[in-house]
């Protein structure tokens, strides 16, 4: 196992907020973990644990007061908010509850979105949004608007938004919250097909245990520290 | 470049998604350039309209005329000033410009004087033909009027230098006068004698000259009265005067005629030095031609200033619907953030959405000035359009409004903290 690569290094990451006022609030109290390549791994814990936090840390939208974290070989400590914003683009794959499709775009021009900051030519940028679309089982839906898309629908453009620039991994953030329960059980089967067929990297972010089970290994945490690490059903 | 488009493509998008909303936000934009342009169109056309007016009263002519010399006070015995009266110094013969002077005038001026046109009033004049009378206006002129006035001769000629010279007994007659008095058609009273009575006296003259009479709009319905001209000289033996107290000085093309005065004016009054009364003065009409362009200048620059605050209101609602739509868009922003957009990225892409607001607005407001001034043009009577260089500028002005009055709002959006930013609602 530590002889595969390691994407994400979090090593003793403390994260406080209003610092230096009386509310002074520590979130994470010097959180360490290791998610290696290809690996499917599951974040769990209840609302107040800090898996919030912990995943605006590892999307890079928040940085860690104290700690380090090295992203695919790439220390961000000390990287300036435009630095933080192309690793966001190239490493990272968000997956939102919400889906967060722009709206009065079309399914390709969302997926489309990532490479445009990526600077990719126009050309390449539609014929790998298409090939993403084609790869989620949306090829059929690529000119409509998210509000002509179920659900479900969305959250597949959303996936695969968050693929086409082929990042370190994908962070997918309650991916399944909003939907019923047979529609999330189609992106729960996406991601497996995913990460077994494409060998991603899935970092998911949930307080369902039934859907952490399914992940390669889930870390528990509770009141901003990791209280457990075990392997999951999907570990074969 | 990708981007750019890519900006330009999400900002007309925007757009048309809100199209009520950026059509009222527009509207102060398009007032303000619309009347902008507007403006220009008609302030050209009436400068138009006053330049080819000038130019046909002969804005390159300079007026000569003889005038009193600055009031020169004059100490009486009980030591009230008075200014010297009107009355206590008559015009005499001697006063007045002499065929010497002019002819040295133009020896002395041969690459600025065109044409020199004196003219005589000789008064009201009766043509008699057995019981019927027709009134005349008398002139004496020279041949340089008629270069002068521009007339137009529907046959014979002007004046020759023998009818000058010999101060001969003819007559240039209107059209309209040949068809009051021969009651015919003007070409056929060519030649015919007529009897003229001015100032008592009576002459008969024959006709050299016909020319086109030009019905003013001021003259338009009355019974008028046409002039009628004789050799300058003729009109001297009638009147035994030889001299004139003004004429007119036609400039050659090209000749500055506000300068002309002066040269001319100080030329003469070296005739004058020891005339203890009377001096020459000029006028050119190319200098109220100036004075009148100054004029609508100044009134075009206040209207603009006023056009200039709708403009600057405008701005301020462009600012604030896009503080509306940043609100709006919030998680939007947020998700670009997320995917990958920098500060810079997502503050173009709203600052060139304020921009293209302005800018379709402003092309709204020029093809809007452009009706207007057309229609406020064609009221005035002179065809005008404003210059392809006005128009570009009221284009770049908009736009300009758009990056001063959209920077803060996107610099805001720009700022916006991506977590808070994804999580509202």
């Amino acid at each position: 196992m530590d002889s595969r690569k390691v994407v994400i290094h979090l090593s003793n990451i403390y994260k406080r907020f209003y610092i230096g006022k009386p509310n002074e609030l520590e979130i994470l109290h010097g959180v360490s973990l290791d998610v290696y390549d290809g690996e499917f791994l599951a974040i769990v814990g209840a609302s107040g644990s800090g898996k919030t936090t912990m995943m605006n840390l590892i999307g890079l939208l928040d940085r860690p007061t104290e700690g380090e974290y090295i992203i695919d070989g790439v220390n961000v400590d000390g990287a300036s908010d435009k630095e933080l914003s192309v690793i966001r683009n190239r490493k990272i794959g968000f997956v939102f509850q919400t889906y967060n499709l722009v709206s009065k775009t079309t399914a390709l021009k969302n997926v489309e979105l990532p490479m445009l900051y990526a600077e990719v030519p126009r050309k390449e940028r539609t014929e790998r949004a298409k090939a993403m679309l084609e790869l989620v089982g949306m090829g059929d839906r690529m000119k409509h608007l998210p509000e002509e898309l179920s659900g479900g629908q969305k959250q597949r453009v959303a996936i695969a938004r968050a693929m086409v620039n082929e990042p370190a991994i994908i962070l997918a953030d309650e991916p399944t919250g909003a939907l019923d329960s047979v529609t999330g059980r189609t992106v729960m089967d996406l991601f497996h097909k995913l990460n077994k067929e494409e060998g991603k990297t899935i970092v998911l972010i949930t307080h369902s245990p039934e859907l952490a089970e399914e992940t390669d290994r889930i870390i528990t945490l509770k009141d901003g520290n990791i209280i457990g690490e075990r392997a999951g059903k999907g570990k074969s | 470049m990708n981007m750019f488009l890519e900006n330009l493509r999400l900002a007309f998008s925007s757009l048309s998604a809100n199209k009520t909303r950026a059509f009222l936000t527009m509207l102060g934009i398009i007032i303000g350039i619309a009347s902008v342009i507007a403006i220009l169109t008609v302030g050209n056309s009436l400068t138009m309209s006053v330049s080819t007016e000038m130019q046909s009263m002969g804005a390159n002519n300079v007026t000569i005329y003889v005038d009193k010399k600055d009031v020169v006070q004059e100490k009486r015995e009980n030591g009230i000033v008075f200014g010297k009266s009107e009355e206590d110094h008559d015009m005499t013969e001697d006063d007045l410009i002499t065929d010497e002077m002019i002819y040295d005038m133009m020896k002395a001026f041969p690459d600025t004087v065109e044409a020199v046109s004196a003219r005589m009033q000789m008064g009201a004049g009766t043509v008699t033909k057995a019981t019927d009378t027709v009134s005349v206006n008398v002139f004496g002129v020279s041949r340089g009027f008629f270069v002068e006035n521009k007339l137009t001769f529907l046959s014979g000629e002007p004046f020759s230098a023998a009818e000058l010279g010999g101060a001969r007994n003819v007559a240039i007659v209107s059209d309209k006068f040949c068809r009051d008095y021969f009651g015919e058609d003007g070409s056929s009273c060519l030649g015919r004698e007529i009897d003229l009575s001015v100032n008592d006296m009576s002459i008969t003259c024959t006709v050299v000259a016909i020319y086109e009479y030009q019905q003013t709009m001021v003259m338009l319905g009355q019974n008028t009265v046409t002039n009628l001209y004789l050799p300058i000289t003729t009109a001297q033996n009638l009147n035994h005067s030889k001299n004139y107290a003004d004429m007119t000085v036609v400039t050659k093309v090209g000749v500055d005629s506000n300068q002309a005065a002066k040269e001319l004016k100080d030329y003469l009054n070296g005739f004058y030095r020891s005339n203890p009364y009377f001096e020459i003065d000029t006028y050119s009409l190319a200098s109220l031609a100036d004075s009148l362009n100054e004029m609508m200048g100044t009134i075009t620059t206040a209207i603009s200033v006023i056009a200039g605050i709708a403009l600057l209101v405008g701005g301020i609602g462009v600012m604030n619907i896009m503080m509306v739509s940043i609100t709006e868009r919030t998680r939007e922003i947020g998700t670009r953030k997320a995917l990958g957009a920098s500060t810079t990225h997502i503050r173009t892409q709203f600052i060139v959405e304020a921009m293209i607001i302005c800018l379709v607005g402003g092309a709204i407001g020029v093809a809007l000035g452009l009706v207007l001034g057309a229609l406020g043009a064609k009221i005035l009577g002179y065809p005008a359009s404003p210059t392809v260089g006005s128009v570009l500028i009221a284009l770049l002005f908009s736009m300009g409004i758009g990056l001063f009055f959209g920077y803060y709002p996107a610099n805001k959006a720009a700022k916006m903290n991506p977590i808070d930013a994804l999580r509202y609602e």
